[in-house]
């Protein structure tokens, strides 16, 4: 957050010393909060594992053929004849499973698989570790369209004011009235039905491209963002219709400061704690979204492996092979709790209104 | 507060319009006609079933149609006919007459039924399963809350908000599969799919409601706190009168109406959670056929759902903001 000084070194120079010493002070009091910190510590596990579960980035400089690295095996990998397979130990974590032998046994017992193979004998523990690029790229994808569209359009809204504020805030307010989630299932449906039919040449061609090329990510991108940024453009405005009015902004103005510098150097650094807060909790929301929409199939395409798709392959078969359900909620739980755990450090870190009191 | 209902009467028209707008265009959007099969039905065949359906007109005139159909109530001379064309949700016959409302069409897949008798097999399961999650919800959320406060920062305060932040980081998908492991096939008490018996129904109610219930039980901890310090807690203590009666006739009834605030949102998303629960646990209820029917381009089916949900979820919403201002004279909308 530095901010250089020029034409007025009185008000500038205030801004940036306490804006640095506020985020010194969150940081601080975020690395005292142990829950925060567990959070942090597995979510950059978790981007380790997937950049790493091949060796995609190394094959980009080195121009190898892409191997699992992490993973035990590639996440297309299928053997027929080890579908629903499972290791040893996993009998006993799951006393109704029989192994094959035994009376009415249905189980293959087969120790390479550490968490089991799923329906098509796909290694499970590699899906997993796999999975995780999905879930991440939208936690990641997800603020930044959030912010990009929501900050600009709040900002303008904030800022103008008058009838720019009117026209797109009446936009916000219909956009908002149309349920998050429905909005995002009828435009998947629209996306994913193009898939076949696009045209040569057309726009849609190249979304749909586009969209193959990420195993289905791109459109889950779209469709999140398109949602996300209403909430985002309301926050804005009202930080910026709070701190607009302060005195340090009509100094600025006073001495003929230009209006995008004024939002761009004095009015931003103000609001940015509040906004990146809540782009962090909704974070968790981003995840499970997709997660949720590759559940009802609207999601990543196969074989694309996303926690939420592998979650309905295994609900459909959770009587008799629990596993192929139980361990990616697991890791879709683990992750939820990591970012709403890192989420609410920063929100108590950045918080005024904690400020002092330890 | 006249005029503000009006208002949003008003502003409830502008959103369903732009929701059907928006519904409509990305249906027709859609490729592949209603009636595009593997095997091509001969040219005059096609035809006629467009003609039927309307489909051979401009898009204009078959959204007007079609909202004439759905928003535009009919009265009727006699019994409701029994065409597929002429099926309405909601037939209530006064003197000779019938009025009806809701006609969503026909359905496209399943060329012998409507819309609205997929509507009226699967609704009732759904609204069943939603209001069960949204008693676990309050039933949970509500003492949780209160708990936590009245012992703030003890033990019973750190349990009931680690239970909080379960709740919301573990979203139905996940839930719903842990609980079916655990406690259905765990200890045979619960049984992991269908719907209709008591040991059917206790664990999708709680997969769906638990995490609204993590929510209900923050803000009303909050509020609690909030409302704990006023002035007026201190003078009801003051003049003596019991714990109890501070806690629940003063501070607990004004706490609760930031909490009614929030369910709105918790209506919504309970009734889009089905769409999950319902496919977890294997109930057949709108949610599952919901998800189905996007499977089988069923647009008919899929249009008619968001648009009646969307219609239910912003009248919801009106209601809970009127709810508010009754529950707390001070707010005066304008």
């Amino acid at each position: 957050m530095a901010v250089k000084a020029e034409a007025t070194p009185r008000v500038t120079s205030l801004a940036p010393r306490r804006s640095a010493s506020l985020w010194a002070d969150a940081w601080r009091r975020l690395l005292r909060n142990k829950a925060a910190m567990l959070g942090g510590v597995i979510i950059i596990l978790t981007f380790g594992l997937a950049i790493f579960a091949d060796n995609t980035v190394i094959a980009l400089f080195t121009g190898e053929p892409v191997q699992p690295l992490l993973a035990p095996a590639s996440y297309e990998t299928q053997a027929r004849s080890e579908h629903d397979a499972v290791p040893s130990w996993m009998t006993r974590l799951f006393p109704t499973m029989k192994p094959q032998g035994t009376e009415g046994g249905y189980v293959k017992i087969n120790d390479q698989y550490i968490l089991g193979a799923d329906y098509l004998g796909r290694d499970l523990l590699s899906r997993i570790i796999f999975g995780t690029r999905v879930s991440l790229a939208v936690a990641i994808v997800g603020p930044l369209v959030a912010l990009l569209l929501g900050v600009s359009v709040g900002l303008l809204a904030g800022y103008a004011g008058g009838r720019v504020d009117n026209i797109l805030m009446r936009f916000v307010d219909v956009m908002y009235g149309f349920p998050d989630l429905l909005f995002i299932i009828l435009l998947m449906a629209l996306f994913r039905s193009t898939t076949s039919a696009a045209q040569e040449g057309t726009l849609r061609a190249l979304l749909t491209g586009i969209d193959n090329a990420m195993g289905g990510m791109f459109f889950i991108f779209i469709g999140i963002g398109v949602t996300a940024w209403m909430s985002m453009s309301r926050l804005t405005r009202g930080q910026i219709l709070s701190v607009k009015e302060k005195e340090f902004i009509e100094a600025a103005r006073a001495i003929g400061v230009r209006d995008r510098r004024i939002i761009l150097k004095h009015i931003f650094p103000n609001i940015v704690g509040p906004i990146v807060v809540a782009q962090t909790l909704y974070i968790p929301q981003y995840i499970s979204t997709e997660a949720f929409l590759s559940f009802i199939g609207l999601g990543v395409q196969r074989p694309t492996p996303s926690w939420g798709s592998m979650i309905a392959d295994g609900a459909a078969a959770i009587r008799t092979y629990p596993h192929e359900a139980i361990f990616p909620a697991l890791a879709l739980a683990i992750i939820m709790f990591a970012f709403n755990f890192l989420g609410d450090g920063l929100r108590d870190a950045l918080d005024p209104r904690l400020k002092g009191t330890s | 507060m006249g005029r503000y209902i009006v208002r949003r009467l008003l502003w409830l028209f502008v959103v369903i319009f732009f929701v059907s707008v928006i519904t409509f265009v990305i249906g027709r959007a859609l490729p592949g006609g209603p009636f595009s099969r593997e095997k091509k039905l001969p040219p005059a065949v096609l035809k006629a079933l467009e003609q039927k359906y309307n489909l051979d007109r401009p898009a204009l005139l078959q959204y007007v149609d079609y909202m004439g159909d759905v928003f535009i109530p009919k009265i009727i001379v006699g019994e409701p006919s029994e065409s597929l064309m002429e099926d309405h949700l909601i037939n209530i016959p006064v003197a000779g007459y019938t009025f009806q409302w809701m006609n969503f069409g026909p359905s496209y897949k399943s060329q012998s039924r409507t819309v609205n008798d997929v509507f009226r097999e699967n609704l009732p399961v759904s609204f069943q399963l939603g209001s069960y999650a949204f008693l676990v919800a309050t039933a949970i959320g509500l003492p949780l809350g209160v708990v936590a406060a009245l012992k703030q920062n003890s033990i019973v305060d750190y349990l009931a908000m680690a239970v909080a932040i379960f709740g919301v980081s573990v979203p139905v998908i996940v839930l719903g599969p842990l609980l079916i492991w655990l406690l259905a096939l765990g200890t045979g008490l619960f049984a992991p799919t269908g719907w209709g018996s008591l040991r059917q129904e206790v664990l999708p109610s709680i997969a769906l409601g638990m995490s609204s219930s993590a929510i209900i039980a923050r803000l009303t901890r909050a509020s609690l706190l909030q409302v704990i310090r006023e002035d007026y807690i201190r003078t009801a203590r003051a003049k003596g009168l019991q714990e109890r009666v501070v806690v629940i006739r003063h501070a607990l009834r004004n706490s609760l109406i930031p909490v009614v605030t929030v369910m709105g949102p918790i209506f919504a998303y309970l009734v889009t959670g089905t769409f999950v629960t319902e496919t977890v646990f294997g109930i057949p209820g709108m949610g599952r056929y919901f998800v189905t029917s996007i499977t089988n381009r069923d647009y008919p089916v899929i249009m008619g759902t968001i648009l009646l949900l969307a219609v239910v979820i912003v009248i919801a919403n009106l209601i809970v903001d009127l709810l508010y201002a009754w529950l707390d004279p001070r707010i005066r909308y304008s």
